[in-house]
């Protein structure tokens, strides 16, 4: 704007005014000549004065408020929006499209019969309208009808730049289903084992025992009682798997019995084993038997100790035979087996209907022990097997005896001098008895009614077999001799010796010299033989009738023999040959007879029997057991040679005077 | 048989008690009271399977077949066996 236009105007107002009569405006202002005249300086810019000078924006970068440095200085003063549309746009050609088609439908009735290219020509230079027209007009024409308006061409969808249509699908998600099985969990069982050297020892020999059972299985089993066997051994087990059997504590029980004896009896126990009498050195050759045990079963206290044998294989082991002497009353008989581990019970018991008078182990067979009885028969006891009863036994089928049987020692002897070889026949399980001998005792027919010649038998007490010389045996007999016979001879005997008044109660071989013999009767004497010469070696009177003889086993001078004064006597030659050199009272009570001595292989004990039924063990002292003193410088010399010379030495002391007197 | 041989251990002379344990050491027969026998069953099964196994390792041949442990008081003896295991007390006569 010009400023000046106002002074301008002024003055234009003023010339106006001049030229005719000057009006003013009542509100007009009254200004002096000197102010009229002030210039007023106007300048044209172009800026809006109505735009505002000093807009401030807030700014967030520096939180306040800033002026902006420029403002819009344009002023609009009139805006009209118009609807004019381009013709070349695609709105404007739908419209003329639109627009056409709505001409053409009052043309088409008018220029339906003119065909003219010129016109169309005309047309399509007039413009793109009148091209359209005529494009609707020939497709009239082609159309030739009275149609309704032509097809519109289609309107085209609107697509993006890339031309792009997502599609999707989805499958259909099957629903999830659980679905779980459990199995049942396996049994679980905790183990826990060490591996030791000895668990592996045992399952080697496991499998070596089942390899031998295997072994043995192919085997063809012919006899059929192993069958039998078999399967009651089958049977056995089985039984034994089923319940929890405490009978097989039997053998830890049978140890532990043992053990608490020997608690019980421990001194006794250690007196058996160290025990050495040192007072013997004093008692100048004079020996003492020390008591130790004492064995009794209640139901023997009746009967007489009748046989007492030690057992060859188990040194510890000794069979009792009960019966009774009193040949008016005689009752039931008892076997019993004690080992002297175990003194208050014993190992074995059998018992029988009749009295035990001999019994007899078999040295090969360490189980079987031969037993004879008052009323004749014999039996055969088999430890390994659990019965009471005998295995064997013989009845009077099988030929027993007629009378007692007195000794037993594998061969039978009976009263009556018959001499049976009992057999064993294992398969048919019979005893079968074949005679050995039957003596006849010469010159003692008697004159029995009607003229009859009996025969009497004498009767036969004891008899031993030679220990090296099988066929030789001694039999004493009731009237007091003593014969010697030979297996060889059934009828007849080698000698006879006239040997006491009374009946002989034993008679035994010495265990080392060949020719000499021991033998002792009730008649109070024991007497000492060389079997080659009739008349008694040494004779010993022990002032009352004497039960039983033995020679001991480590020395050939060395023997005991029980009187049934309840003495024991021992003596040994080489040290006295007059007397004994020990002599002992050995049964508690009086009246207590002594039947039977033995003495053990090994150890240096004896038992005794006697007729209240107990059997008691006794040491013996050094004195009694002495050996050949070695000279000095030479060695001790040991063995059964010594032991002949020994005796060979005294009988020949004794020998010649006999010999010279006697034959 | 093993009944009497039992009884006869029992009525010795000095005997305290007797116990019969089993393989597993659960005592089965005892003549003692029930804490008592179950205190030695338990203890003395360990200690003979600890012997055994002694024993059986220096010679795997070997095998225990006994045991006793004497004390002030008394005498305590084992005796095993291939399933069971016998315990008597004794008091021994001194």
């Amino acid at each position: 704007f010009c400023s000046d236009a106002s002074t301008e105007m002024g003055e234009g107002l003023d010339e106006w005014a001049a030229a005719k009569t000057l009006i003013k405006p009542p509100d007009q202002l009254e200004l002096t000549e000197a102010e009229l005249k002030e210039e007023f300086t106007r300048i044209l810019t172009a800026n809006n004065p109505h735009a505002p000078q000093n807009i401030v924006r807030y700014s967030f970068k520096e939180r306040t408020y800033k002026p902006i440095s420029y403002v819009d200085q344009m002023a609009i003063h009139f805006s009209l929006n118009g609807n004019m549309i381009l013709k070349d746009s695609d709105e404007g050609r739908c419209q003329n499209a639109r627009l056409s088609t709505e001409a053409d439908s009052k043309i088409i009735s008018e220029e339906a019969e003119i065909k003219d290219e010129e016109s169309t020509e005309d047309i399509q230079a007039a413009g793109e309208e009148e091209a359209e027209e005529t494009g609707t007009a020939e497709a009239a024409e082609a159309a030739e009808a009275e149609e309704l308006p032509p097809p519109r061409p289609k309107e085209r969808k609107l697509a993006n730049q890339f031309n792009f249509i997502e599609r999707a699908s989805k499958t259909l998600n099957n629903p999830l289903r659980d679905r779980a099985c459990q199995s049942e969990p396996t049994p679980c069982k905790n183990f826990s084992a060490t591996a030791n050297q000895w668990e592996i020892y045992d399952a080697y020999v496991e499998e070596l025992q089942k390899m031998e059972k295997s072994k043995e299985k192919e085997k063809p089993r012919a006899h059929i009682a192993k069958k039998e066997e078999k399967r009651r051994g089958r049977k056995s087990t089985s039984l034994e798997s089923q319940s929890d059997d405490i009978t097989k504590v039997s053998k830890a029980a049978k140890i532990m019995e043992r053990m608490v004896n020997q608690n019980t009896f421990d001194d006794i126990a250690q007196d058996f084993k160290y025990f050495e009498d040192a007072s013997d050195e004093y008692r100048d050759q004079q020996g003492t038997l020390l008591p130790l045990w004492k064995f009794q079963y209640d139901k023997t206290k009746r009967l007489a100790v009748t046989a007492i044998s030690w057992n060859p294989k188990y040194k510890d082991l000794f069979a009792v035979g009960y019966g009774s002497y009193d040949f008016m009353k005689q009752s039931q008989g008892m076997l019993l087996l004690y080992t002297m581990k175990n003194p208050s019970f014993p190992e074995y018991i059998f018992s029988s209907e009749s009295g035990i008078m001999c019994l007899d182990i078999h040295n090969d067979h360490p189980h079987l022990v031969a037993v004879g009885f008052y009323d004749g028969n014999v039996a055969i006891y088999n430890l390994k097997k659990p019965s009471s009863q005998p295995s064997h036994k013989s009845s009077a089928k099988s030929g027993k005896h007629m009378d007692p049987v007195w000794q037993v020692s594998v061969l039978f002897l009976s009263s009556n001098l018959l001499l049976f070889m009992w057999n064993l026949l294992c398969l048919q399980n019979e005893l079968v008895h074949t005679d050995v001998i039957k003596l006849s005792v010469e010159g003692t027919t008697m004159q029995g009614p009607e003229g009859l010649q009996l025969q009497t038998f004498g009767c036969g007490t004891s008899f031993d077999f030679h220990k090296k010389i099988d066929y030789l045996f001694l039999v004493g007999t009731e009237e007091g001799k003593i014969y010697k016979c030979s297996k060889c001879y059934s009828s007849q005997f080698l000698d006879v010796f006239e040997a006491h008044h009374m009946a002989v109660d034993a008679v035994s071989w010495n265990p080392y010299h060949m020719k000499v013999f021991i033998s002792c009767s009730s008649d109070w004497t024991v007497k000492i033989w060389d079997h080659t010469i009739k008349t008694p070696m040494f004779i010993y009177d022990l002032n009352s009738a004497v039960g039983d003889v033995a020679w001991s086993p480590y020395s050939s001078t060395v023997f005991a023999a029980v009187t049934t004064d309840g003495k024991a006597h021992v003596f040994d030659l080489s040290v006295n040959k007059y007397e004994a050199i020990c002599t002992q009272v050995v049964v508690a009570k009086k009246k207590n007879k002594i039947t039977h001595i033995q003495f053990n292989p090994v150890y240096p004990v004896v038992i005794i029997g006697d007729d209240r039924g107990h059997v008691t063990c006794l040491k013996l002292s050094p004195n009694l057991r002495r050996m050949p003193k070695e000279k000095k410088g030479q060695e001790v010399k040991k063995g059964p040679e010594v032991e002949i010379a020994k005796l060979d030495k005294l009988l020949n002391l004794v020998r010649e005077p006999a010999g010279q007197a006697g034959r | 048989m093993l009944e009497e041989t039992l009884k006869r251990i029992q009525a010795h002379k000095g005997v305290v008690g007797t116990i019969v344990v089993n393989a597993e050491g659960i005592p089965i027969r005892t003549t003692l009271d029930n804490s008592t026998t179950v205190q030695y069953a338990g203890l003395l099964h360990q200690l003979t399977m600890k012997a055994r196994s002694t024993v059986r390792d220096i010679d795997p041949q070997n095998d225990l077949t006994f045991l006793r442990i004497r004390s002030k008081k008394h005498e305590i003896m084992v005796a095993p066996d291939k399933e069971y295991l016998l315990i008597v007390i004794q008091n021994p006569c001194e």
